[in-house]
């Protein structure tokens, strides 16, 4: 009893016990962390790994019950089946640029009009606004059926059946329902894009624009000028999410665009074609009859998949720093 | 000549509205128009003519058909409200518990988060349909498909049943938590942008609050409590309202309205179908804003 109260009043003591105490909760905490990050981590990439290990192993190996993650005889034919079926570069070739207009359009109309919502007032701009934010909060199956038929005899106000006599042109298949609806900030997702470059823009000093009014800069000059180049975190988050939001639509391309040649619509019909067509690349003859091992097919299946997602797992190796800065500096959360 | 005569504050005015115009032609065009051709055609049966289509005014038949009528869509209106129901705060919970893991300082964090983002980019409606695809070609048949499905995130939920039944919760909680654990993939999948909102959130809470709380002695616990829950609790309601919104994209609902149109070619029928799903989720949107408003704690 003595001895504990001695200890007690040592001071030295008592501090080191404290430290030692504190030390070993911060490890503590440190290894639980670790742990609840490794497993997420690992609920994360499993599929992507698993459609790696996939895209390499020869057929033999699919009922080879002693293999894990790593086959034994590697091959690519995977991988070149995959691509003939999807016509890959081609087909990547003109998604890429799809999807790079697309964002580019989303871009500089959604730009425009965040600008317009936040830096000037004029009879219902208020309203106006509100009306953006609907945009967002209807779903878009809403929009549909009138869309669809909407794009399918395209008219505006009668001009064209005017000059022509008929009943305006047909725009479904062809890129143009998309770029119509980009380019006029009415897009995949666009309100959100608005509403970014909105927050964004009021969080800009006054003073910037007040100052190139003075040495008589007009608003659109001041606009291209000035604002737009210092904008840049904004546009950067626009359009990493714009390009990956679009290169995975599955809805506008399918309404619009279902016989197109894009990467979503491909991978999407993927299964279906692998069925068709790999007899035939096998070399076991075009009889439509033919079937091959479906497990062989759910091989070019995950390997397509991978293929698909390749470019954008790759664009993100390089830009994943910006997306978390993006979205603290563009302020959608102040 | 009538332009000189403006103020400035009209000139202002005038600028303003042209920057907009691009957006409003479209809003008025592709926005306004088709949602109240929508409307008209839910409530009309729609012919598809040559060259356009004709509408025959049927009152409320669309919407009788679609609730008492049509054999499944009652059923997956409900049961996909009822999943949203159950995954939105899954999804909240989850997110906001990355956000905060992967606040914390420690080595590999740009490791992690750029792992923990990954799904932003890969949340796809196609590699979706193409694996379920892939696994109906395997098996033959889309019940077994998605039983492979469940089965393929294996975990065995038996063990965890027992322990949360012994401890004495209710049924619904170890229910709700252990769908949770055999579903974690499809809510890790759907909350990236979430994470990313939150993250975005806990770096804008002044460091000099988390310290002047250390002074005065509060435990970790009592800071999240007290400092991070109130500075993140308005974008709790941004992120409710985006993964509801999120969830619209690859609801079966969705699907069901999609094929109505243009499978079964029946325009009307599907509009009806669309006006239930979104009143439906507007109202739920609604009761959720203003009970989650309620609580929130506005900072500035």
């Amino acid at each position: 009893m003595e001895r504990i109260d001695k200890l007690r009043s040592d001071e030295a003591f008592v501090y080191r016990l404290n430290k030692a105490r504190n030390t070993s909760l911060e490890w503590a905490w440190k290894l639980v962390l670790y742990i609840l990050i490794a497993g997420i981590s690992f609920i994360i990439l499993m599929p992507l790994f698993r459609r790696l290990s996939t895209a390499f192993k020869d057929p033999i190996d699919i009922y080879n019950p002693t293999i894990f993650m790593v086959p034994i005889h590697f091959t690519l034919d995977n991988i070149r089946h995959a691509m003939s079926i999807l016509n890959y570069w081609p087909m990547l070739g003109n998604t890429l640029l799809f999807v790079t207009v697309m964002t580019l359009l989303q871009a500089v109309s959604c730009a425009l009009a965040g600008y317009g919502f936040a830096r000037f007032s004029f009879p219902g701009s208020r309203l106006l606004f509100g009306l953006v934010i609907l945009t967002i909060l209807i779903p878009m199956n809403t929009l549909m059926v009138p869309m669809y038929l909407h794009f399918r005899s395209f008219d505006v106000m009668g001009l064209i059946s005017l000059f022509t006599g008929k009943d305006g042109v047909n725009l479904l298949n062809t890129y143009w329902p998309s770029m119509i609806t980009s380019a006029t900030a009415n897009g995949l997702k666009s309100g959100l894009y608005i509403y970014i470059f909105n927050q964004f823009f009021r969080g800009m000093p006054k003073e910037i624009e007040e100052a190139a009014l003075i040495d008589g800069a007009g608003a659109y000059r001041t606009f291209f000028t000035i604002m737009l180049p210092n904008a840049i975190p904004a546009i950067m988050t626009v359009m990493l999410f714009a390009f990956v939001w679009q290169y995975n639509d599955t809805f506008y391309t399918s309404l619009f665009m279902s016989n197109s040649d894009l990467m979503s619509v491909n991978v999407a019909s993927l299964p279906a074609n692998v069925n068709q067509y790999l007899p035939s690349l096998l070399g076991l003859g075009g009889n439509s009859d033919m079937r091959v091992d479906p497990n062989h097919v759910a091989l070019i299946v995950d390997t397509g998949i991978l293929l698909a997602i390749a470019p954008l797992v790759i664009m993100y190796l390089f830009v994943q720093r910006y997306f978390v800065e993006s979205v603290e500096r563009t302020g959608v959360v102040g | 000549m009538n332009l000189r005569r403006l103020t400035l504050v009209q000139k202002r005015a005038l600028v303003g509205f042209s920057f907009i115009l691009p957006w409003l032609v479209g809003f008025v065009f592709l926005f306004a128009t088709p949602l109240i051709q929508s409307a008209r055609f839910s409530f009309s049966k729609l012919n598809v003519a040559p060259g356009g289509y004709e509408l025959e005014f049927t009152a409320w038949t669309n919407f009788k058909q679609a609730l008492y009528i049509d054999p499944t869509f009652n059923r997956i209106l409900t049961e996909s409200v009822v999943n949203m129901l159950w995954s939105v705060p899954m999804i909240l919970f989850f997110s906001l518990f990355s956000a905060v893991l992967l606040n914390q300082k420690f080595k590999g964090r740009g490791l992690a988060r750029a792992v923990f983002f990954l799904p932003v980019i890969l949340a796809s409606g196609a590699i979706a349909a193409a694996e379920t695809a892939g696994l109906i070609s395997m098996t033959g048949s889309s019940q077994v498909a998605q039983e492979l499905g469940e089965a393929q995130s294996g975990f065995d939920s038996i063990s965890l049943i027992f322990m949360l039944d012994n401890a004495g919760f209710p049924d619904w909680f170890i229910d709700y938590i252990v769908s949770g654990v055999t579903g974690i993939y499809e809510i890790i999948r759907s909350s990236g942008v979430q994470i990313l909102i939150f993250l975005a959130a806990l770096q804008s809470v002044p460091p000099a609050m988390y310290e002047v709380a250390k002074m005065e002695g509060a435990t970790p616990y009592e800071s999240f409590w007290k400092i991070t829950f109130p500075m993140v609790s308005p974008l709790i309601l941004t992120n409710i309202i985006y993964t509801v919104i999120d969830s619209f994209a690859d609801s079966p609902v969705t699907r069901k309205i999609y094929e109505t149109a243009f499978q079964a070619q029946n325009f009307g029928l599907s509009a009806a179908m669309s006006w239930l799903y979104t009143g439906v989720v507007g109202i739920m949107l609604i009761v959720i804003g203003i009970l989650v408003s309620r609580r929130v704690f506005y900072y500035n």
